[in-house]
C-alpha cells in the first residue's frame, strides 16, 4: 500500500508530472465462472438478436413492408412487429428515450456500472474481439510473451497477425452490414450488396461502421470505458451507499500472505488474511485495474475478478466471494463486526421503477388505443371570422386527415357549430347537403381547406366551439376533433 | 522550486496535481497519449479548415478559402434542383385548365401551396398575409367581387390589375361629386343616408328618402345600376350588401361621394410567369370568396 515514488519517475516536465501517457495495454487472461457464463450468454443474446432481427418477417398485407423491425426513411414510417409509427408519433420515441435513461439510472442504484460490465455495444464487441485473439494468439501469457518477443517475424507469427485482423474485419463489417438492414428490406438489399446494385449511402454506412467497429473494440477498448464515454462521470454523481459494487472485502483478505505462511500462521491461532496475492483477479480484469485498491472509475463491474477469485477461493480450501458485489455500507458494518445488510427496494429504486412503469405504461396503452384515422383542424389565423355579403360569417380551417390503415377510406366530415350552419371543402362538390365526402388513399394524409359559414339570421356570440366528426363510411370509424368559430 | 516529493499520494502512489481543495488532493492522472494526440490534430484541422474554407471576416468582405466554396452557391444548385424535380408538376399547372386544376386534389393541393408562397411575396403587403384586406385593400376571403370573382374573372384581374396602366387593365372609377362640383353639400348628405338606408343601415333623423332616391337614379345609378346592386364591368360594388370597401359610416360615405375612389391593383403579367399567376388564381379562388 505505502509503495513510495521518486516524483523524477513520474514527473516529465518541471511541474507537476506527465502530461500524457502511453496506453497500457491490457492483456486479460480467461476466466471461466458464474459471471463469466452469464457473459456470454448476454453476448449471444444482443450479438444474436442485432445481427439477425432484419431478417425476421411480419405479413402486414400487401404492398406494406413484411420486414418485422424496419426503419423506413423515405417514407417516413417507423416499424416495429405489430406497431407502425407516423412522423406525427414522434413522442413515442420520446417515452422509449425516458424509459431507456430511467432503466439505466434503476440499474445504477441496484448494481452500480453493471450496464456498462455485460450490455454495453462496446464491452460486447470487445469481449468478442478479445475471444477472437485469445483463440488465435493464446491467453495473457503467450500474447504478452509473443509481443515482447525481439525475435524477427517468423511466418507462423505473421500469418497468426494476418488472421486475427482478417477475423476482426469480417466481424466489423457484418456489424455495419446488419447496421444498414434495418432501413431496407433486408433479403432486397442483401442481393443489391452483393451484386454491387445497392445505393452507395448504404455502402457508406457500411464502411463507416466497419472502420468504429474494428477500431473500437479492437483497438481502443478499456479506453473507451475510461476517457471517452461520460456514464461513468455521470454515474458516479447518481449512486448511493446501497449499490452493489464489485469490491475487494479486505476485512476478510488483509493481511495477505502466500498459502503456506497462512496454514502456517493459522496454525498457530493467528489472524491472517484470505487473499493470498496471487494477482488472478488482476490478471483477468479489462480494464486492467486492480479491484483491491477500492473502487476505482475504471471498473465496469464485470464480475470477471469475482469468479478468478472464487476459483483461487475453491484451490485453497476458502470460503468464496472475497470479491463479491458489496455496497458502501457493509464495508463499514464488516469493520465494527456487525453482519452485512442489503437493500434493494428502496426509495430510489422504487421510484425509478414506478417511473420506467408510468411511462411504459402510458405508452403500452396509447398504442394499444392508437386510431388508424385522424384528425386534426387548424383555425385561420388572418382573417378569423369574414362577414359575406348577405351578413352571414364564416371562418375557414385547415383539416389534416390522416389514414393510417392499409386501404383506401371514404370519408365523410361533419362541423357541428352554429346551429343552421353549412359546411364546404374547397374543390368538394357535397352530394349530401353540408356533408362534404371525400376519399383519403391508404397510408397517407390529405389536407383540406374547409369553410363554415353561419346564417345573417343566426350570427353567433363571439366565440362558440365546433365539433369536427370524420367518419369512415364503410367501417363506421369516427375520429373528432374541436376547434372554435369565432365572430368578428 | 517547490519540493514535490510531497505531492506524492501515499496510497496510489501517484502524483497529485499540488490542489488541495478541504484536505482532499487532485491526483494526476495524465491523458493517454491517443487522447492529446487526437486533440492536438483538431487544432492542426481548424487551422487548414482556416485556409480551405471561408473564415474570416475582413472589413469589407471575408477570406474566400482556397475551394473557392460558398454556401450561397451551394443554395443556388440546390434551387436549381427543386425547380428540375418540381418541373414536371410545375409544367402540369401551366397546362391544365383552373377548373381542372381545382377539381384535381393533386393540383390543387399544388396550386394553393404555391400561390400561398407567392400571394405572401407579392400580395401581402396590401391584402394581408391571410387576402383578409384592410380598408381600401378588399378582403379576398368574402364573396364580394368588384371585377367578379370566378376562377377566370380572378385570374384576369391578377393578370392586368385595375388601373394599373396595362392595355388590358380594368377601367372604371367613382367619380368626386362634390370636388367636381356636380352635387351639393347637403345633396351628398343625403343621398349618403339613402345610400345607408340600401343596405338596411340606420338614417339621420328626418333626411328626404325620396330626394335621396331620385339623386341616386340621376346620378349614380349608370354605374351602380337601378337597384344598386352595382356592375362588375366597371368595377361599381354593390351597395345593398353587408361590405363596404371604404367603410360604410356616413363619414365616410360621404367622403366617398364628395372625393371618389380609384384603388390601384397592380398587374402581375410579365412579373410572374403565367402558371405562377394560375396558381395564385386558385389559391385566391379557394380562400373562399370564389363565385
Ligand atoms: S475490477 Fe473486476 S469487475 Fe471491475 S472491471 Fe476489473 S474484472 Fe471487472
Ligand atoms: S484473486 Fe483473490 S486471492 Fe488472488 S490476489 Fe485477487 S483477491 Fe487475492
Amino acid at each position: 500500500m505505502n509503495k513510495t515514488v521518486n516524483p523524477k519517475d513520474l514527473t516529465t516536465d518541471d511541474d507537476y508530472g506527465p502530461l500524457y501517457a502511453a496506453r497500457k495495454k491490457v492483456y486479460p487472461q480467461s476466466v471461466s465462472g458464474t459471471f463469466r457464463r452469464i457473459k456470454w450468454g448476454l453476448m449471444a443474446f444482443c450479438l444474436g438478436v442485432y445481427y439477425f432481427l432484419p431478417f425476421v418477417r411480419w405479413n402486414r398485407g400487401l404492398g406494406a413492408p413484411s420486414q418485422a423491425v424496419l426503419i423506413d426513411l423515405p417514407n417516413s414510417r417507423f416499424y416495429f412487429f405489430f406497431i407502425e409509427l407516423w412522423p406525427q408519433e414522434v413522442y413515442y420515441f420520446t417515452g422509449l428515450l425516458i424509459v431507456a435513461a430511467v432503466a439505466l439510472f434503476l440499474m445504477n442504484s441496484i448494481g452500480g456500472r453493471i450496464w456498462c460490465g455485460y450490455l454495453c455495444p462496446q464491452t460486447v464487441w470487445t469481449d468478442l474481439f478479445y475471444a477472437v485473439e485469445r483463440l488465435i494468439e493464446g491467453d495473457r501469457r503467450e500474447r504478452m510473451k509473443k509481443d515482447a518477443s525481439s525475435d524477427p517475424m517468423k511466418l507462423e507469427r505473421i500469418s497468426e497477425i494476418v488472421l486475427k485482423h482478417s477475423i476482426w474485419l469480417l466481424i466489423a463489417w457484418w456489424t455495419g452490414g446488419a447496421w444498414v438492414l434495418y432501413f431496407n428490406d433486408a433479403p432486397t438489399l442483401v442481393k443489391e450488396l452483393v451484386t454491387f446494385q445497392a445505393p452507395m449511402i448504404a455502402y457508406i454506412w457500411i464502411g463507416i461502421l466497419t472502420a468504429t467497429t474494428y477500431i473500437l473494440a479492437g483497438y481502443m477498448r478499456e479506453q473507451v470505458c475510461t476517457y471517452i464515454c461520460p456514464w461513468p462521470r455521470i454515474q458516479a454523481a447518481l449512486t448511493d451507499e446501497w449499490a452493489l459494487n464489485v469490491t475487494y472485502r479486505y476485512d476478510r483478505g488483509e493481511k495477505r500472505t502466500s498459502v503456506k505462511k497462512a496454514a502456517e500462521l493459522r496454525a498457530l491461532g493467528q489472524q491472517v488474511g484470505d487473499c493470498v496475492d496471487c494477482y488472478q483477479c488482476v490478471a483477468v480484469c479489462p480494464t486492467g485495474i486492480d479491484i483491491r485498491n477500492g473502487p476505482q472509475m475504471e471498473c465496469i463491474q464485470c464480475g470477471l475478478c469475482i469468479d478468478a477469485c472464487d476459483n483461487v477461493m475453491t484451490k485453497i480450501g476458502r470460503p468464496k466471494r472475497l470479491i463479491g458485489y458489496d455496497n458502501d455500507i457493509n464495508i463499514h458494518r464488516r469493520q465494527e463486526g456487525k453482519a452485512p445488510i442489503y437493500r434493494i427496494v428502496r426509495a430510489r429504486t422504487v421510484v425509478y421503477s414506478a417511473i420506467i412503469a408510468a411511462v411504459g405504461g402510458i405508452m403500452i396503452y396509447t398504442l394499444a388505443t392508437r386510431s388508424l384515422l385522424d384528425v386534426n383542424v387548424l383555425h385561420d389565423r388572418n382573417p378569423v371570422a369574414v362577414k359575406l355579403s348577405d351578413g352571414s360569417i364564416r371562418n375557414a380551417y385547415t383539416v389534416r386527415l390522416l389514414n393510417k390503415s392499409g386501404y383506401d377510406r371514404l370519408i365523410a366530415i361533419d362541423a357541428n357549430g352554429p346551429v343552421n350552419s353549412t359546411v364546404h371543402v374547397v374543390g368538394v362538390d357535397s352530394v349530401t347537403p353540408d356533408r362534404p365526402m371525400i376519399v383519403i388513399p391508404r397510408d397517407a394524409t390529405s389536407e383540406l381547406r374547409l369553410l363554415v359559414t353561419a346564417p345573417a339570421d343566426n350570427n353567433p356570440e363571439k366565440s362558440i366551439p365546433v365539433h369536427f366528426h370524420v367518419t369512415d363510411i364503410g367501417l363506421g370509424v369516427v375520429a373528432s376533433a374541436t376547434d372554435n368559430f369565432v365572430s368578428p | 522550486m517547490t519540493d514535490h516529493s510531497s505531492d506524492i499520494d501515499s496510497v496510489s502512489g501517484k502524483s497529485t496535481t499540488g490542489h488541495e481543495w478541504d484536505g482532499i488532493k487532485e491526483l494526476n492522472t495524465p491523458l493517454p497519449r491517443w487522447w492529446v494526440i487526437c486533440f492536438y490534430l483538431t487544432i492542426v484541422w481548424a487551422i487548414g479548415y482556416w485556409i480551405v474554407y471561408p473564415a474570416w471576416p475582413l472589413i469589407q468582405s471575408n477570406t474566400t478559402g482556397l475551394f473557392g466554396y460558398s454556401s450561397r452557391a451551394d443554395v443556388a444548385v440546390e434551387l436549381a434542383n427543386l425547380e428540375k424535380i418540381r418541373g414536371d408538376k410545375m409544367a402540369a399547372l401551366g397546362t391544365a385548365s383552373l377548373v381542372d386544376i381545382e377539381k384535381d386534389p393533386a393540383l390543387l393541393a399544388l396550386a394553393r401551396a404555391k400561390g400561398k408562397t407567392v400571394f405572401g411575396d407579392n400580395c401581402a403587403p396590401c391584402h394581408g398575409s391571410g387576402g383578409a384586406g384592410a380598408k381600401g385593400y378588399p378582403n379576398l376571403n368574402d364573396d364580394d367581387w368588384l371585377w367578379g370573382g370566378t376562377l377566370d374573372q380572378i385570374m384576369q384581374t391578377i393578370q392586368f390589375g385595375a388601373r394599373s396602366g396595362h392595355t388590358k387593365t380594368h377601367e372604371g372609377q367613382m367619380l368626386a361629386f362634390g370636388k367636381d362640383g356636380v352635387l351639393k353639400g347637403d345633396e351628398i348628405v343625403t343621398v349618403a343616408n339613402y345610400v345607408r338606408s340600401l343596405s338596411g343601415l340606420s338614417t339621420r333623423n328626418g333626411y328626404d328618402a325620396a330626394k335621396g332616391q331620385k339623386i341616386f337614379a340621376e346620378n349614380c345609378a349608370a354605374c351602380h345600376g337601378d337597384a344598386a346592386k352595382g356592375n362588375q364591368e366597371m368595377g361599381a360594388p354593390d351597395l345593398t350588401d353587408k361590405i363596404w370597401l371604404y367603410g360604410s359610416d356616413e363619414a365616410s360615405l360621404i367622403e366617398t361621394i364628395s372625393q371618389g375612389r380609384a384603388g390601384v391593383m397592380p398587374a402581375w403579367e410579365g412579373r410572374l410567369d403565367p402558371a405562377t399567376i394560375k396558381a395564385m388564381a386558385v389559391y385566391v379562388h379557394s380562400l373562399g370568396g370564389g363565385k
